[in-house]
């Protein structure tokens, strides 16, 4: 397990000072002077050599993705935007960040911003999260007063950082659609290429990160990338925020090594799965988006990238959703599904009229009032939406109904039996919207 | 996607304006964003408009808003029917919002909605009081400390905070903030059981090595952390620190003295 001394986010559980006292006391703020000097070049070359992989689901790696912003200016400014509009089902890691460790956030976005040669850094932070907002603001209202980010601050590189919200909206999560939303319209992804690297927000070169992605920037380049890059396993390095949700005993959020095994994970931090490791139906482990993984696979799942991938499922935020053998798996997706109908965007049609469909037919399946055949076809359907939408929502979307039919296709098959046995009427009939 | 349409004409007011207050405040707003990209405050005045409104944006709100930022009021309506947390029509006092997505569900989301069916009605319908009204939404990110509502006020007395998260609910726990808003009582936001925000019940398991506070009290006495000059040397077991005898980077004026 993890050592203290190597977790970054040191005030995770708000045990102690947000504010910038607290935060320089606990090592924040701390040389990023120094830092700045060593030039753009060490510090993207120092991202790359840390492994950093993005946080936000997809895991692409972060200096990577620093690099591709234009080296010089063509006259438009760069933006850096800060990727806070967490609303994946079972992630609730930014949320700890922004109301918990915000300086960490701010000093990050210096450093990043700094990095790419933005003087201007948008945090696009989820509606709903009011009071994560309020304390944010009041962190960048601090490092203002202090001098630590301005116009002429005493780092030398003018930044200004502008929190701004949403309205509820999952998509804007998107990277272009949290662009399209940052302009004032509404959150519906843009066709790529051309990337937010060459045409981002307002049509300047801009670069989208998590939250946690740019948060753990300062402790990386203030211990080396070597420390970090010696965490976990190699193509999945670092610590992660692990939040575990569902049927565990502490549901909790913790900072832990990647590729931490699964079944540690729980019985370490969350006393284990309710009614013990037997009782493990099933856990979804990287936010809804992912295909879950059955219990038996789990013994051996290890928690990063690679490790998830061997199990055809993915990292994905690293919100771990536990299930025990009291739930009805059918129901527990088709809930999911509803949550892609409500907050799918509406503009490539697979994705619009695809979700509802499979909502629709889910719910069907969980009463067992379906045809076995429509399971094959239902296959078929989410093969039809992923990859072809805009954005990857409707991938996403696709996935987890994929994982329950590769894995308890034998479940609705049995539902099926049992209705048509002693079929009865209808009870609910769902219109078509 | 969720239809959204506009309130029934009937119940639409005939004017909105902002106060003085929101109007300055909304200059504040729009100054904040590049020359030219005023736009970029819809969200945010169209909020304060929901404020000030009372809980819910009339068709003249949104209009305003459009005005004010100079832009063709189809693309403020869009903007208004597509964001879920702008109201269309009035809801009560006491706006729940409830979490019913599947982590929350896991938890026993269920029966608060059921709950929330039997004692307020149908969503977004508001009870005869004007008090309560409620809506089944979507992830609030707050999973693990399921099931979770918010709950937004409108015209917020000062004893009571606004869109507050209220955690790890039971029904009771649930019914007791309800009875307690309506009541006009202070309600505690937060986890409803004894826990630290998101740490596991019963106190934390990591976190607790008293050595990473040791560095400052309050700032007061700090040692410098390691800078970049002692990070890790290759080839060392890297998760342990060399942390002999660390330097202040020099010249370095972000420090405090």
């Amino acid at each position: 397990m993890l050592e203290d001394k190597d977790r970054i986010f040191t005030n995770l559980y708000g045990l102690h000072d947000w504010g910038l006292e607290g935060a320089r006391a606990r090592g924040a703020w701390d040389g990023t002077k120094a830092i700045l000097e060593k030039g753009r070049d060490w510090i993207i070359n120092e991202m790359k050599a840390s492994g950093l992989r993005g946080r936000g689901g997809a895991g692409f790696p972060t200096g990577l993705k620093w690099s591709f912003m234009p080296k010089q200016s063509d006259g438009r400014p760069h933006y850096l935007v800060v990727n806070a509009d967490e609303s994946e089902p079972g992630t609730c890691k930014d949320r700890e960040i922004m109301r918990h460790d915000p300086h960490l956030l701010v000093e990050g976005c210096l450093i990043a911003g700094f990095a790419m040669g933005a003087h201007t850094c948008f945090i696009y932070i989820r509606g709903e999260f009011v009071r994560e907002r309020e304390r944010l603001e009041a962190a960048v209202d601090q490092a203002y007063e202090a001098n630590l980010i301005g116009k002429n601050n005493v780092h030398g590189f003018p930044f200004d950082i502008i929190v701004h919200h949403g309205a509820g909206a999952y998509i804007c999560g998107e990277e272009t659609a949290l662009l399209e939303s940052l302009e004032g319209k509404k959150g519906q992804p843009r066709l790529k290429p051309p990337f937010p690297a060459n045409v981002g927000v307002y049509g300047c070169p801009s670069t989208v990160n998590n939250v946690e992605s740019i948060a753990v920037v300062p402790d990386i380049l203030r211990r080396g990338a070597h420390w970090f890059a010696s965490i976990g396993r190699p193509n999945n390095t670092g610590t992660k925020l692990f939040c575990i949700s569902g049927h565990v005993e502490k549901p909790c959020t913790v900072e832990d090594a990647m590729g931490v095994p699964l079944r540690e994970l729980l019985d370490g931090h969350c006393g284990g799965v309710r009614g013990g490791w037997d009782n493990l139906l099933a856990v979804i482990p990287g936010g809804s988006s992912m295909p879950m993984i059955p219990a038996h696979q789990c013994e051996h799942l290890l928690m990063d990238f690679d490790g998830c991938r061997e199990f055809k499922s993915a990292l994905g935020t690293a919100a771990v959703i536990v299930m025990d053998k009291s739930t009805d798996i059918v129901r527990a997706m088709a809930r999911i599904s509803y949550f892609y109908k409500h907050e799918s965007c509406g503009q490539c049609t697979p994705c619009r009229e695809g979700m509802g469909w499979m909502w629709r037919v889910l719910s069907r399946m969980a009463e067992g009032r379906a045809h076995k055949r429509e399971i094959d076809m239902l296959m078929e359907v989410t093969t039809q939406i992923e990859g072809h939408t805009i954005c990857a929502f409707g991938d996403g979307a696709a996935w987890p109904v994929q994982g329950l039919l590769r894995h308890f296709r034998h479940e609705i098959e049995r539902r099926i039996d049992e209705y048509s046995a002693n079929p009865h009427p209808e009870p609910v009939r769902v219109a078509a919207e | 996607m969720a239809v959204r349409r506009l309130a029934d004409p009937a119940i639409q007011p005939k004017s909105f304006a902002f106060t003085v207050e929101n109007l300055n405040w909304s200059k504040r707003e729009i100054a904040k964003y590049p020359e030219g990209r005023q736009h970029s405050a819809v969200i945010a005045l169209l909020w304060r408009a929901q404020e000030q409104a009372g809980g819910w944006l009339p068709q003249k709100a949104i209009e305003h808003v459009a005005d004010l930022l100079g832009m063709p009021k189809i693309r403020a309506l869009e903007v208004a029917t597509f964001y879920t947390m702008f109201n269309l029509a009035p809801v009560g006092q006491f706006h729940v919002q409830l979490c019913g997505t599947t982590p929350c569900v896991l938890r026993g989301a269920d029966k608060l909605i059921k709950l929330c069916r039997d004692r307020i009605g149908e969503p977004l319908e508001a009870t005869a009081d004007g008090k309560l009204s409620w809506i089944e939404v979507e992830c609030l990110g707050a999973c693990v400390n399921g099931p979770v509502a918010q709950i937004s006020c409108v015209d917020a007395p000062a004893a009571q905070a606004n869109y507050d998260y209220y955690e790890d609910l039971s029904p009771e726990s649930f019914t007791k903030i309800l009875d307690d808003l309506v009541a006009g009582r202070t309600v505690k936001p937060g986890p409803q059981v004894a826990r630290q925000l998101s740490a596991p019940s019963g106190g934390p398991t990591t976190l607790t090595d008293p050595a990473l506070y040791a560095r400052g009290n309050g700032g007061q006495t700090r040692k410098p952390a390691l800078s970049d000059a002692e990070a890790k040397k290759s080839g060392e077991p890297a998760n342990v620190r060399e942390a002999a005898t660390p330097k202040p980077p020099t010249d370095d004026s972000s420090r405090q003295p």
